[in-house]
């Protein structure tokens, strides 16, 4: 034992490193792939969340047409024959949609069956066929082929979604409701369009009914008052605070309160704007209006901050040698310094728009989620806005809704890419180095 | 004349004013500059400013009370038995008197309120021609004032930077005043709160049912706001959102800083920032559609019980929206630890990893935290993905397969509908809202004070 332990002890140090190297240098691998993984797992996460949403939203933009020969009885459409606008626009055109499916299939009889053969057009399809009439008044007497939104159900299976092969009890179209749905197929009377409908409509109950557009003006109204409100504003604190304020307990007040906000949680904001906006100033409930006011307190802080750092951004000798030709302290800032600054400035603004934009639990206090079906024409009117529609349709059961919101996902990505997109430009293109 | 109108006439007679006053200042100056103490434009904007600041103050304090004004009026107006009336009942008829107004139910409103709203439109016409008389009057009263003050010692230009001045200072503490209105709103409404549901059952019950019966003798009439099932649903759901986003994005903001080539940080960084730009909606309705039933279903093979809406998946992205939000924190402090003592650590022979575990993490230490904290609030914080994706029930459990609530889910869910203002269901809402306010500015205070105590200055 002694003569063993006595032969190890001369060890150079150099042995006993180069004996641990190997240990080390795999240590030093495994951490480097730590750390690869790491940001594989993000970059994963990522993809993940654009593909399923994309995978489930790109047939929302397209719809499934039905193509049926109506033949527009004027006993129905114009029953006292004057061919007046009020006559044609209030006739019943939902018999003339019903007669035209008996007509295709004329073996269908019974209620029950006569009820689930209807559910093959859109409940809004009489709208179709109203604004034809209306735009073509000539057609009354005759028959044509006009081409109506499918109901949801023919909707989902033309799109893949209802597996045939499932036993009749466990899927919602039964087999005689598939074999019309083949027979129209057949006859070429089924084709898939581009949705325009999702882009010029506003919310519905029925998917195939609803669209983004009152959504997307709502978003637009209220990321306006936003921006016109929160823009000026903090630029102005920013410039305050980074050129003209004291260095003083007050403006140290202000800063902790800026930094502060930066942190507070959303909703807070939320609670702030019904407490104070709407039961003590009474601004309408659910407007623009008072959803760009919360938003607007919200990416307040944000500008300044970005303002502020563009500001400090600017050298001192710009300063001085204004100065030095005899601007006043607010001619220099003004006509020197804050257009040197503009495109950081600009910078932050977009991207502080953008969040708002995204934004959507503040607005959930402030009534922003009510069912609003009519397209908002200005900022007093009721309206909702793009990611608290997103948040509707979430919450709605029908298969048809979920490739919806995954539709109005995408539309909403693409407007943050585009807004994030200008503020990359826009630093990369008035970058200065000084 | 309407009030936009109005308003738009006022910008129009600005630009006149403004027109003036640099007229009158050459006027003054018979026409050479250097007899003037300011640039003509300044005079300008002095005669602009006297004309619009006063008539816009006038305009704001006009549409404060407006409201109250022509309500009291109307109200005055209307037949005794429906004037004596508790004041419920008479905000009730105002708002159907508005409702006509607005055409929204002219059928089914009786005479009485048909004349109500008469007499309503009446009163705001006339007050919307007051207005516009009095307002266009004091604008160009100041406006002409300022005109006839304008000489060539007249020292404008320290007039309208005293005013640009007093601009500024104003939009600056608006920061101030949006603290003081949060405090106040939750607070006040706390307050009411707390005099219906004692403070100690609220923060220390474990029972929460703020369901409010229509009838007195219906079942579970009085609901309980005992809290602590939220608290501890939004500490699991934040514990698990962190157990994600701290080791990934600790480990990539290493990797980006440390090891990565400018090639690959200049791809890999935007790419985990894009995490952070992505709209908590999108998230929360990811979280409800794919991830949750994904968890189910693999805890459901597992042989594990798991419900459909559970706080591992709300957790799980909720972590993934973070991860940008720690690595760019991160990132920042290890890239300002100095060079020279991972310099002095390779030269003592300690391999990059070793340098990194033993010398650069421990000195970027405080700012780190600071960071997690950050974090830690934003996830107490966050809202959409807990409601889409955590569910109701307000289940005590420190189970993650199970649907547990968050003080943010339940502020919505009380919040979101029509509701009365002085129920302790709306009322319980603020009073979350105080403690969310509370606990968040306690972290982030916390937060800033290790950043700025701890961190280590290098020079």
């Amino acid at each position: 034992m002694n003569n063993e332990a006595t032969q190890v002890l001369p060890r150079r140090t150099a042995d006993v490193v180069s004996a641990s190297l190997r240990r080390r240098h795999a240590a030093e691998r495994r951490f480097r792939l730590y750390g690869l993984i790491s940001i594989g797992a993000g970059i994963l996460m990522l993809i993940i969340l654009l593909v399923s949403i994309f995978g489930k939203g790109y047939r929302a933009f397209s719809q499934t047409y039905v193509g049926l020969d109506v033949h527009f009885d004027p006993a129905v459409v114009d029953p006292d024959g004057r061919r007046s606008q009020d006559a044609l626009a209030t006739a019943d055109y939902d018999a003339l949609l019903k007669r035209s499916l008996g007509e295709l299939f004329p073996e269908v009889t019974e209620r029950q069956d006569k009820r689930a053969l209807h559910r093959l057009v859109s409940a809004g399809a009489s709208y179709t066929v109203r604004d034809e009439v209306l735009a073509h008044p000539e057609l009354v007497g005759g028959a044509s082929r006009i081409w109506v939104a499918a109901g949801p159900d023919v909707d989902m299976l033309e799109k893949g979604y209802v597996d045939r092969d499932a036993a009749e009890a466990e899927r919602r179209m039964k087999d005689r409701e598939l074999a019309w749905v083949d027979k129209l197929k057949a006859e070429g009377r089924l084709e898939r369009r581009f949705n325009v409908k999702f882009f010029t409509a506003g919310d519905s109950r029925d998917p195939e009914q609803a669209g983004i557009w009152g959504a997307l003006m709502g978003s637009l109204y209220t990321v306006l008052v936003t921006l016109v409100l929160s823009l000026p504003i903090g630029v102005a604190a920013a410039i305050y605070l980074e050129e003209f304020a004291p260095r003083n307990h007050w403006v140290d007040f202000i800063e902790v309160n800026i930094n502060n906000l930066a942190a507070v949680p959303s909703i807070v904001f939320g609670l702030l704007g019904l407490a104070v906006f709407i039961n003590f100033f009474g601004v309408p409930r659910s407007s623009p209006l008072v959803g760009g006011l919360v938003l607007t307190l919200m990416t307040l802080p944000v500008i300044i901050i970005a303002a502020r750092s563009a500001l400090k951004a600017v050298p001192p000798s710009i300063r001085e040698a204004a100065m030095g030709v005899g601007a006043s302290p607010m001619q220099t800032v003004f006509h020197h310094v804050v257009p040197l600054a503009m495109p950081g400035m600009l910078t932050g603004a977009i991207i502080g728009m953008s969040r708002a934009l995204g934004e959507s639990a503040p607005l959930l206090m402030i009534g922003m989620v009510a069912f609003i079906v009519d397209i908002p024409h200005s900022v007093f009117d009721p309206a909702t806005v793009l990611p608290v529609q997103i948040y509707l349709w979430a919450d709605s059961p029908e298969r048809g809704f979920v490739e919806r919101t995954s539709a109005a996902i995408l539309v909403l990505l693409a407007f943050l890419i585009l807004m994030n997109g200008t503020a990359v430009y826009l630093r990369r293109r008035f970058e200065r180095r000084w | 004349m309407t009030k936009s109108t109005l308003l738009f006439v006022l910008v129009l007679l600005c630009l006149v004013a403004y027109r003036f006053g640099c007229h009158r200042s050459m006027q003054v100056a018979s026409g050479r500059i250097k007899n003037l103490h300011s640039l003509p434009g300044y005079y300008g904007f002095f005669v602009a400013l006297w004309c619009g600041v006063p008539a816009v103050i006038l305009l704001l304090c006009w549409l404060m009370f407006e409201g109250a004004v022509i309500n009291h009026l109307v109200i005055a107006s209307l037949p005794d038995e429906l004037r004596n009336q508790p004041p419920e009942q008479l905000g009730l008829i105002i708002n159907d008197v508005r409702n006509v107004v607005g055409g929204r139910e002219t059928s089914t409103a009786s005479p009485a309120i048909q004349q109500a709203a008469t007499e309503y439109l009446r009163l705001r016409s006339l007050s919307d021609a007051l207005l516009a008389a009095l307002a266009l009057s004091v604008a160009v009263i100041g406006g002409l004032i300022a005109g006839w003050r304008i000489q060539p010692l007249l020292r404008a230009r320290n007039k309208v930077e005293g005013a640009s001045m007093l601009f500024l200072i104003a939009c600056s503490l608006v920061a101030i005043f949006t603290t003081v209105g949060i405090v106040f709103s939750v607070l006040f409404e706390s307050i009411r709160f707390f005099q219906l549901v004692p403070i100690t059952e609220f923060l220390f019950g474990t029972e929460w049912s703020p369901q409010m019966a229509i009838r007195a003798d219906q079942v579970g009439s009085s609901g309980a706001f005992g809290a602590v099932p939220l608290f501890t649903g939004t500490l699991l759901i934040s514990a698990i959102a962190m157990a994600v986003a701290v080791p990934i994005g600790l480990l990539s903001a290493i990797y980006l800083a440390e090891y990565a080539t400018p090639r690959v940080r200049a791809i890999g960084k935007p790419l985990l920032e894009i995490l952070a730009g992505v709209p908590t909606v999108v998230y929360g309705f990811f979280a409800a559609l794919t991830v949750a039933p994904f968890v189910r279903d693999a805890a459901q093979a597992l042989g594990l019980q798991a419900s459909s809406e559970s706080a591992l998946a709300a957790g799980l992205v909720m972590g993934v929206m973070i991860i940008p939000f720690v690595s760019s924190l991160s990132d920042d402090f290890i890239n300002a630890v100095p060079q020279s003592l991972r310099d002095g650590a390779y030269a003592l022979g300690a391999t990059q990893s070793e340098t990194i575990r033993n010398v650069v993490i421990p000195a970027a230490l405080p700012g780190i935290v600071g960071g997690i904290l950050l974090a830690v609030s934003r996830a107490i914080g966050e809202t959409m993905i807990v409601v889409m994706a955590a569910g109701l029930a307000a289940n005590l459990t420190v189970n993650p397969l199970q649907a547990v609530t968050t003080v943010t889910t339940q502020i919505v869910t009380l919040l979101v509908g029509d509701q009365e203002f002085d129920s302790p269901k709306t009322l319980a809402a603020f009073a979350l809202g105080l403690v969310l306010f509370l606990a968040t500015l306690a972290l982030n205070i916390i937060a800033m004070h290790i950043v700025r105590k701890y961190r280590e200055q290098y020079e």
